[in-house]
């Protein structure tokens, strides 16, 4: 009686093995495989229930594609296509970054200008062969070193040591005045995000601030900080760096594509067969293998379908030609790959929704709320630096402008398109591609039917409250069916 | 009768001017139910917060397993192997019911969860317990009944190997059939050997399951007896009015001023 774990054995034993069974095979859904009408039906019925995932996004998708195609005779044509992938992809980008804070149920107002000072600081490297300090003034110069500092110690602070790790990189590329290099460029960028996020992660949750206020603050703050470090009126060419330039305007050799499509739609195929047979074996939860199958091989034929066509010559004229998949696809399937791989296998990407599902449950449960918090927008804003590189490649140039106006909110939009919850714990970075994609195809096709700006944004804009109603509606029959 | 295994002695707790509990003892015994009543305010979940981490005692010795031991954070009492099951059951919605059992204490590498391992031990634990209400133990939370999340909390408390589990009110928003499932979950623990302290209302409840009940009165404990000992009556008597017969705080009369 005296030593409890002892006493636990015994009467573990003692319950008399069929009683176990029974219990195990109660969770009837759990060992039975399924079959496929039954997985079907089961789908059907979270439909009803309000789980609907990324689907009306996805479906929004497919009818705006059919629309601007009969409408218009260029949308489908190939180099239409392949130049939509390359608009949206800036947006799409910082939007993933976005679904992080999303998840925890915060926002970031000032990832769009963040971005725009991380491009701002990118073409100023360029632009002045390293000599930041020339470009900037001395002043100037010294404060920048003393916010990427800022940044390092409150992430030390805050224990993120990458946080701090990157922000003293950052420092330290920023100081030695290297020479201009474009990867160089783009690291010092992404070190730029990190240090913004690092100090807007520390005022969210260490000093307790609502996020809306702190980043509404620094989306007016970093404004002021593109507008100095570019000057009134002025603008910062970077397409004169082949790399830079590349980025987003440049392809794939047609080897190159079709390497990159066997990568991803066999690797797809490994990680979900795989997984799907050791799930198997060991008798846990799964689908039917029908279903895993049909998965696996809808992917792979899309992927070849537009390997194919984005290797067939796009070119507008003769004289040149055009071939092979843009950099900027392999760029956001490595982020949404990464993204999904940290939110869905990772103990910290777990921790990540159980604080946007239920904060108090989290702290109770021993996790690090605060840390949690503030890296969201560390992810945030090192993401939003990433987007500015594509972006800033895709025009070509940097102006006071970047990263201004509209970024921020297309992105969160994209976000809330795809089906990310703005209450937080619901979401997932292909919800930004997707949600990215339909904004990229609503511009495209708009702008093709050479409709005026006034009709794109207010398009936009219906395209967006029709997503949040989704969401609404979805979430009160979510909240119905519970009990 | 066993040695106690937690063991709390003289503890105080305030909260600026209030002086929520005075001199609080309590002996949890490791196989037994212990029920801990008292009227709203009386400092019942103040108690059971204490215990687990959430706020410091101001003073007072707290024993586990004949050991002294200080519990600063909640992590402290789980690594004792105190569980605390709470009245806003403190599960992740949008979760399932393996990540919510296994949050902040996940299997596999930080950078690569053991999903298997978890869901595989989520499932013999539901099973140990007798639970078969669930379909399957990866239904997101959101999608199940008061009743089933209460039952997922508790299965959760046990999962740790853990010698006590504390459950704040887990049948207070239950209907009666669900009532009973929650009743038979708590008398199995304590059937495992766990030390088992319930925090209930409902008298019905405390006196069908409880081994021992300890009465708190305005942040006082006036009794811990045993429940074939007393009656109903005496107990709401002792909630009420903090005293009944020989039982409780001391007549005004014989008070020593």
């Amino acid at each position: 009686m005296n030593d409890p774990v002892n006493q636990k054995e015994p009467t573990m034993t003692q319950t008399p093995t069929e009683s176990s069974n029974t219990a195990i095979t109660d969770f009837g859904i759990d060992t039975t495989t399924m079959s496929t009408s039954e997985a079907v039906r089961d789908y059907v019925s979270r439909l009803r229930a309000g789980q609907l995932g990324s689907l009306p996004a996805l479906l929004g998708l497919v009818a705006l594609v059919i629309m601007f195609a009969s409408l218009s005779d260029v949308f489908l044509s190939l180099n239409n296509l392949a130049n939509l992938l390359a608009q949206g992809a800036g947006q799409t980008i910082i939007a993933m970054g976005i679904v992080f804070v999303l998840l925890v149920g915060e926002i970031d107002l000032s990832a769009g200008t963040a971005s725009g000072v991380a491009g701002a600081v990118l073409a100023m490297h360029f632009a002045e062969n390293g000599n930041l300090m020339g470009g900037m003034g001395s002043t100037v110069f010294v404060l920048f070193l003393a916010a990427l500092g800022l940044g390092a110690v409150l992430a030390a602070l805050l224990r993120i040591w990458a946080g701090t790790a990157i922000s003293v990189l950052g420092i330290v590329i920023a100081a030695s005045g290297m020479a201009a290099n474009p990867w160089i460029e783009m690291l010092l960028a992404l070190c730029t995000g990190t240090a913004i996020g690092c100090i807007t992660g520390y005022l969210v949750s260490r000093i307790g601030m609502p996020s809306f206020v702190v980043t509404l603050a620094l989306f007016l703050a970093w404004q002021g900080v593109i507008l100095q470090f570019i000057g009134e009126g002025g603008v910062i060419g970077i397409s004169s760096s082949p790399v830079l330039n590349q980025v987003a305007n440049g392809n794939l050799s047609v080897l190159g594509s079709w390497v990159l499509c066997v990568v991803a739609v066999g690797g797809f195929a490994a990680l979900t067969l795989g997984r799907h047979y050791s799930r198997l074996r060991r008798g846990l939860v799964t689908q039917p293998t029908s279903i895993v199958f049909f998965k696996a091989g809808a992917m792979a034929a899309i992927g070849i379908a537009a390997t194919a066509l984005l290797t067939i010559n796009r070119a507008p004229n003769d004289n040149i030609v055009i071939t092979g998949v843009p950099y900027v696809v392999p760029i956001v399937l490595g982020l949404l790959v990464i993204g999904t791989y940290v939110l869905n296998r990772t103990q910290y990407g777990r921790h990540i929704y159980a604080v946007g599902g239920n904060r108090e449950a989290a702290r109770r449960a021993g996790v690090n709320v605060t840390k949690i918090r503030a890296s969201v927008f560390v992810v945030c804003s090192s993401v939003a630096a990433l987007g500015a590189i594509v972006y800033s490649s895709k025009v070509g140039s940097v102006d006071p402008q970047a990263g201004g106006l509209n970024t921020l909110l297309f992105a969160v939009g994209a976000a809330v398109i795809g089906g990310a919850s703005l209450f937080g714990g619901r979401g997932r970075v292909s919800d930004a591609v997707i949600g990215g994609s339909v904004l990229a195809v609503v511009a495209n096709g708009l702008g093709l039917l050479s409709q005026p700006a006034a009709v794109v944004s207010i398009v936009t804009g219906l395209v967006l409250l029709l997503a949040a109603t989704v969401d609404a509606l979805s979430r009160r029959r979510a909240a119905s069916a519970a009990r | 009768m066993s040695e106690p295994i937690l063991h709390i002695t003289g503890l105080n707790k305030t909260f600026g001017p209030v002086h929520v509990l005075h001199d609080i003892d309590l002996d949890v015994r490791a196989g037994e139910v212990t029920a801990l009543v008292g009227d709203n305010g009386a400092g019942k979940s103040t108690l059971v917060k204490c215990i687990a981490g959430i706020h410091g005692a101001d003073s007072g010795t707290v024993e586990f397993q004949g050991k002294p031991v200080h519990i600063r954070s909640p992590k402290d009492a789980a690594e004792l192997g105190i569980e605390v099951v709470y009245q806003d059951l403190a599960l992740a919605d949008n979760l399932d019911i393996v990540q919510n059992m296994f949050l902040g204490r996940e299997r596999g590498s930080s950078w690569l969860l053991d999903e298997a391992s978890m869901e595989k031990a989520a499932r013999e634990t539901l099973a140990s317990l007798s639970v078969r209400t669930v379909k399957s133990v990866r239904t997101p939370v959101s999608a199940l009944s008061g009743g089933q999340r209460q039952t997922v909390a508790i299965a959760k408390s046990v999962l740790w190997d853990s010698k006590v589990v504390l459950l704040d009110e887990p049948t207070a928003a239950l209907g009666v059939a669900q009532t009973r499932q929650v009743l038979d979950l708590v008398r199995r623990l304590a059937e495992q050997g766990l030390g088992v302290v319930l925090i209930s209302h409902n008298m019905a409840d405390v006196f069908e399951v409880a081994d021992r009940i300890a009465v708190l009165y305005l942040g006082r404990m006036v009794a811990e007896v045993h429940t074939k000992d007393v009656t109903h009556g005496q107990v709401v008597e002792l909630i009420t009015a903090g005293r009944s017969g020989d039982i409780g705080l001391a007549r005004p009369e014989h008070a020593v001023l």
